[in-house]
């Protein structure tokens, strides 16, 4: 009885563990199948470079949702990765354990807010002070970044968090022992030995940033152009999917797809980036 | 142990059961022109009220998306409001049930009352950039449009001959989505369908006429298109029922009390 029940739920498991795998395996091969041929026929130099988007004459050009996803993320980076470093360093070195433990779950809850509700947010709340304030038509590229900021903000604290707190607790006493103060112990060795996780987090809040549909087609207006000021109005490549996906058809719908990989292949390089600055981090202990 | 089993499975098959309740209906999916769309849901919501043995259920997506669905099959009636249905079309049994007009619009605190069909074109097309050039405020025009498989999109830009969309034109994915955009910027101008005009949008005098139920009955506000149900053959059974409730002088005047136009 014992044995096969230690081999069964070894096979269980193992079984379990090959569909997760075969699952994203095939969402890949599909998205793949689709969208390759489509890039190979229509030139990868125009699909990725040329700046007109027209489906119904037949021009695919993503460059604009290219930099609008780009320039979207950067933003997202600098309003969430300060912020966030910022909190995780606030919650782990300065603030009583027990009130870590009663906001970091606080935190976490940020994650779970849907992002439509976000996206609502930014429509009712975000838009009108920028309009009001900055001027431009409010759904810009300003307040897809801010919206985003937000959004990857949980992810970032709690990995922050986890990376700060592997830091042995010898560097800091040494460090304090030596004469400095918190703030010094803080920015010359607890940052630099949690360095790489911190990165890891911003990277993977930036992926999360990325592949966000919902509050960016709500939030930044749209418009197939390159953005020339962050008040611009700008459609980045998965809102371009979100829109359209539901009426293309023919080349319209591969081009659509091709757009898939494209995604595809950017948030592999950004987490393949990120988990080598993970496994630097293991290597250290 | 036993009772957790016991509690557990009762709590799943009531859940089963209540989930299974839906059954025996006919289900009915509507999709595609979001104009049409609220007005198709107080429709189905009527026609549901008489009839239990009919699930309706009500979806979006813009009129390419209806003409697709029909054609799939991923919804039994598709829905199009489009001046003349595109070649996807053809293969579908189309049923004219209402008429809608397409009004400018323009937050309610600009100054702006009418144009010409001319300045709109120019409006659109990014040759006329400031509220000032039309008899405004000085103040630079947000463009609002519709993504390119909106029926709505596709008749205006049909109607009002020569629009090449300017780049920077802010894209909204339905005409309830227009409506919160121009309703929350003083100096953006869209468009939508009449039907769906409320205290939030004021819709701007177009050559002279305004955007009106008699003036379009009347032929003389211009922008005017049908609203088209699309089904793939003969409409079938509760199908063809539904359809022919909307056809009926009841499902006309509900139409009509929601301030879009019967078809006759």
């Amino acid at each position: 009885m014992k044995l096969i029940g230690e081999k069964g739920v070894q096979r269980a498991l193992m079984f379990t563990a090959f569909s997760a795998i075969s699952a994203l395996l095939l969402i890949a091969l599909f998205i793949l199948s689709e969208g390759l041929p489509f890039i190979f026929r229509y030139g990868i130099k125009d699909f990725l470079f040329s700046n007109d988007w027209v489906p119904q004459q037949g021009r695919f050009g993503i460059f604009p949702m290219i930099a609008a996803s780009l320039w979207v993320t950067f933003g997202a980076m600098v309003v969430g990765a300060p912020l966030g470093v910022a909190v995780a360093l606030f919650l782990s070195e300065y603030a009583p354990r027990p009130v870590m433990r009663v906001i970091k779950p606080t935190i976490e809850l940020l994650a779970a807010i849907p992002s439509v509700v976000y996206g609502f947010i930014g429509v009712m709340v975000l838009a009108p002070l920028i309009r009001e304030f900055l001027g431009g038509p409010g759904l810009s590229l300003l307040g897809g970044s801010i919206i985003l900021g937000i959004m990857i903000l949980p992810t970032v604290i709690s990995i922050s968090i986890d990376s700060i707190l592997t830091v042995p607790q010898s560097y800091r006493e040494g460090s304090l022992a030596l004469g400095a103060t918190t703030w010094q112990t803080i920015y010359m060795v607890t940052i630099k030995a949690s360095k790489s996780g911190i990165i890891a987090s911003i990277i993977l809040g930036l992926g999360r940033a990325v592949g966000e549909t919902m509050a960016v087609i709500m939030v930044a207006g749209n418009s197939v152009n390159i953005p020339h000021s962050p008040l611009d109005s700008v459609r980045t490549l998965t809102a371009n999917i979100a829109l359209e996906m539901s009426y293309a058809t023919g080349m319209h719908r591969q081009a659509l797809f091709a757009t898939g990989v494209v995604l595809l292949v950017g948030i592999i390089i950004l987490n393949s980036i990120a988990s080598v600055a993970l496994r630097k981090r293991m290597v250290k202990k | 142990m036993l009772k957790k089993i016991i509690v557990l499975s009762s709590i799943f098959t009531i859940g089963l059961l209540i989930a299974g309740c839906g059954k025996g209906k006919t289900a009915i999916t509507m999709a595609g022109s979001t104009a049409f769309q609220p007005f198709a849901e107080k429709l189905a919501e009527q026609y549901m009220s008489t009839h239990n043995n009919v699930s309706i259920t009500v979806q979006g997506g813009g009129s390419a998306v209806g003409i697709q669905s029909a054609n799939s099959g991923a919804a039994q009636i598709g829905m199009a409001d489009l001046v003349i249905l595109p070649d996807e079309a053809k293969a579908l049994t189309s049923v004219a049930v209402a008429k809608d007009g397409i009004a400018v619009v323009v937050n309610p605190k600009n100054s702006v009352m009418s144009l010409t069909t001319d300045q709109v074109r120019d409006i659109f097309n990014g040759r006329i950039t400031n509220w000032k050039e039309v008899g405004g405020t000085d103040a630079a025009i947000t463009v609002v449009s519709r993504e390119a498989g909106s029926g709505t999109r596709s008749s205006f830009e049909q109607i009002v001959k020569g629009i090449v969309l300017k780049k920077e034109a802010l894209i909204q994915d339905s005409n309830g989505t227009i409506r919160e955009t121009v309703a929350n910027d003083v100096n953006s101008v869209g468009y939508l369908s009449h039907g769906l005009i409320n205290e939030k949008i004021t819709a701007l005098s177009l050559d002279g006429q305004a955007c009106t139920s008699e003036s379009i009955i009347a032929g003389d506000y211009k922008i005017v298109r049908p609203i088209y149900l699309l089904v793939k053959g003969d409409a079938p059974g509760e199908v063809g029922n539904f359809i022919d409730y909307i056809l009926s002088p009841e499902g006309q005047q509900t139409i009509k009390a929601n301030h879009l136009l019967p078809v006759k």
